[in-house]
């Protein structure tokens, strides 16, 4: 049979988002857009973000290909989005690279990941990391420039 | 009798367990395992002789270049060189056509001149002479590829030209596994006066290789891929060719006597070695050859070849499972670049990590006929001399079983 650990990576709702990818629409008019691409792998994620006047997410699109982990980290985060602010956003980031790095979570910290927790189990395929951390350094990257462009 | 069971009792490495399962090795076109015999070499070096080589007068200095030069008439015997002296060590395959992008190209390719590389060439013979061209004015120009992942003979005529200085391709390519049709690309290349370089980091482990009857100016390999240690590799090129190169890197025993403002250059191969060379790992790649000549490289090609049969027989059966590269194995190495249905080759690496067994995934260092093809990544099976049947039939569970793991979720 299969090694358990390996259905620890590959659980069914990681599948389950590979498979159906979440708010898997393109935004034209969107405030914040974010490209990340892995020349490594060709993993390739795209993020836009349609803000409200109090600048909160109000939606999201995703567009992508690539390794299951890649592509259900951004469908799941798109699921944590909405109603956030690009401040809890970056927190948001934060939490998820910490978890990532194996550092231990405030219980604040482990709630605002939502049900990006599921992916803890990456940390364990050091390999695999990068991949659940595409969408999140492109969303920063994309973040940044919008700010940018603010500014 | 060529009995890849015994072969496998020299490769300590082949004994241990990866996630509890044995290990099975298919990761061969990236890097080779070591025989102990290569792997005894490098301790006796190091316990019994270890200095610098052409300079000291001592007992010592004399041993270790006594074995650096024996491993250099190994390295030319092996691939047919009628010298020694043509055969450059260097790091590997990618610092040797550096060498040869750099102190050959300077002076011989102009504005307006071409350089005619292939479609599927790895980046270390694409890069070097993107810069090349950018520096020098000249183009660079692709040999197609045919849909079997050939470089297309019919095509030879009217991309090498009388404008072009240098054909350089890959032997054997690393992800169609084609074994290419050097010869006529070379007779092509020299009758209009051009120089001819071979890529044959896959082709010198695998097969028999013979620079004087391929006819070629240049040949590049490297000896990790051949059961040496990394860092050490070959640059064969043509006596009269090398003669007339200035040196690549300047420095310490390249020289043959320096003036303050000036200096003259040391006889070949030395010219060309500038440095202490990694003397150790050449003496250890000359131990590699012993342990390849002994098998024979008309065998290790047979066994290649049957075993390449045996898994494009086996990846047949699988439906979801799409192979690139020529159909018939005497026309390949014994490597198998696939897709598996809509898995990402990295969750299939992972996957197979976890039976065991390593292959490579990604884009092997091929990013634009990747590109090409339309595909992003793909994985990659590649064979040696100590895989067996039994392993191509793990392999080919293991991907069943990958298929059916990944499936169940739509």
């Amino acid at each position: 049979m299969l090694p358990n650990d390996l259905d620890e990576l590959y659980k069914e709702v990681i599948l389950d988002h590979y498979r159906n990818p979440r708010n898997a629409q393109r935004l034209d008019d969107a405030h914040v857009k974010a490209h990340g691409f892995n020349p490594f792998c060709g993993d390739e994620v795209d993020l836009q973000l349609r803000l409200n006047g109090d600048g909160a997410i109000r939606e999201v699109g995703f567009q992508g290909r690539g390794c299951s982990i890649s592509q259900a980290s951004a469908s799941l985060l798109t699921e944590e989005l909405k109603g956030k602010t690009l401040a809890q956003t970056e927190a948001l980031r934060q939490a998820f690279r910490r978890m990532m790095m194996g550092e231990r979570l405030t219980d604040e910290e482990r709630e605002s990941l939502g049900g990006l927790e599921v992916l803890a189990g990456v940390r364990q395929f050091p390999v695999r990391i990068k991949c659940a951390l595409l969408v999140f350094s492109a969303l920063e990257d994309g973040i940044k420039e919008h700010r940018g462009r603010k500014r | 009798m060529f009995d890849p069971k015994a072969i496998r009792k020299d490769f300590p490495i082949l004994a241990r367990t990866v996630h509890g399962k044995p290990l099975v090795y298919l990761d061969n076109a990236a890097t080779s395992q070591k025989p102990r015999q290569v792997i005894q070499t490098l301790v006796e070096c190091y316990e019994m002789y270890n200095s610098n080589v052409h300079r000291g007068v001592h007992t010592l200095s004399m041993e270790a270049t006594e074995r650096y030069e024996t491993a250099r008439q190994k390295a030319a015997d092996f691939i047919k060189s009628p010298a020694p002296e043509g055969v450059i060590f260097v790091r590997n395959t990618t610092e040797a056509i550096n060498l040869v992008a750099s102190a050959w190209a300077t002076d011989n390719v102009g504005r307006g001149d071409e350089i005619v590389v292939s479609e599927m060439e790895h980046h270390s013979n694409l890069v070097p002479w993107q810069k090349v061209a950018a520096q020098k004015g000249a183009h660079l120009k692709l040999l197609p590829a045919t849909d079997d992942g050939v470089i297309d003979v019919t095509a030879l005529d009217t991309v090498i030209t009388p404008r072009t200085k240098l054909v350089s391709v890959v032997h054997v390519s690393n992800v169609t596994g084609a074994v290419n049709p050097v010869k006529e690309i070379g007779r092509r290349a020299h009758q209009v006066g051009a120089l001819f370089m071979l890529d044959g980091a896959q082709s010198v482990p695998h097969m028999p290789v013979d620079v004087q009857d391929l006819d070629c100016d240049f040949l590049a390999f490297s000896g990790h891929k051949m059961m040496a240690p990394p860092g050490i590799g070959v640059l064969y090129a043509r006596l009269s060719v090398l003669e007339k190169m200035e040196p690549f890197l300047r420095g310490g025993e390249m020289v043959r006597e320096v003036w303050y403002d000036h200096a003259t250059w040391n006889d070949l191969p030395n010219k060309f070695e500038a440095g202490t060379p990694n003397f150790t790992d050449a003496v250890a790649l000359g131990a590699a050859i012993d342990y390849l000549n002994a098998l024979g490289m008309d065998a290790v090609r047979q066994h290649e070849v049957e075993l390449g049969a045996y898994a494009l027989k086996a990846f047949a059966q699988l439906e979801e499972v799409d192979v690139l590269g020529p159909k018939d194995a005497r026309q390949r190495a014994g490597l198998v670049t696939f897709t598996a249905g809509d898995i990402h080759p990295h969750d299939l690496g992972t996957f197979l990590d976890h039976e065991g067994i390593a292959i490579r995934t990604g884009h092997h260092c091929v990013m634009p006929y990747h590109r090409k093809l339309g595909l992003v990544a793909t994985g990659r099976a590649s064979f040696y001399v100590y895989n067996t049947n039994d392993e191509v039939d793990l392999l080919v569970q293991s991907l069943k079983n990958a298929l059916a793991y990944f499936a169940h979720a739509s």
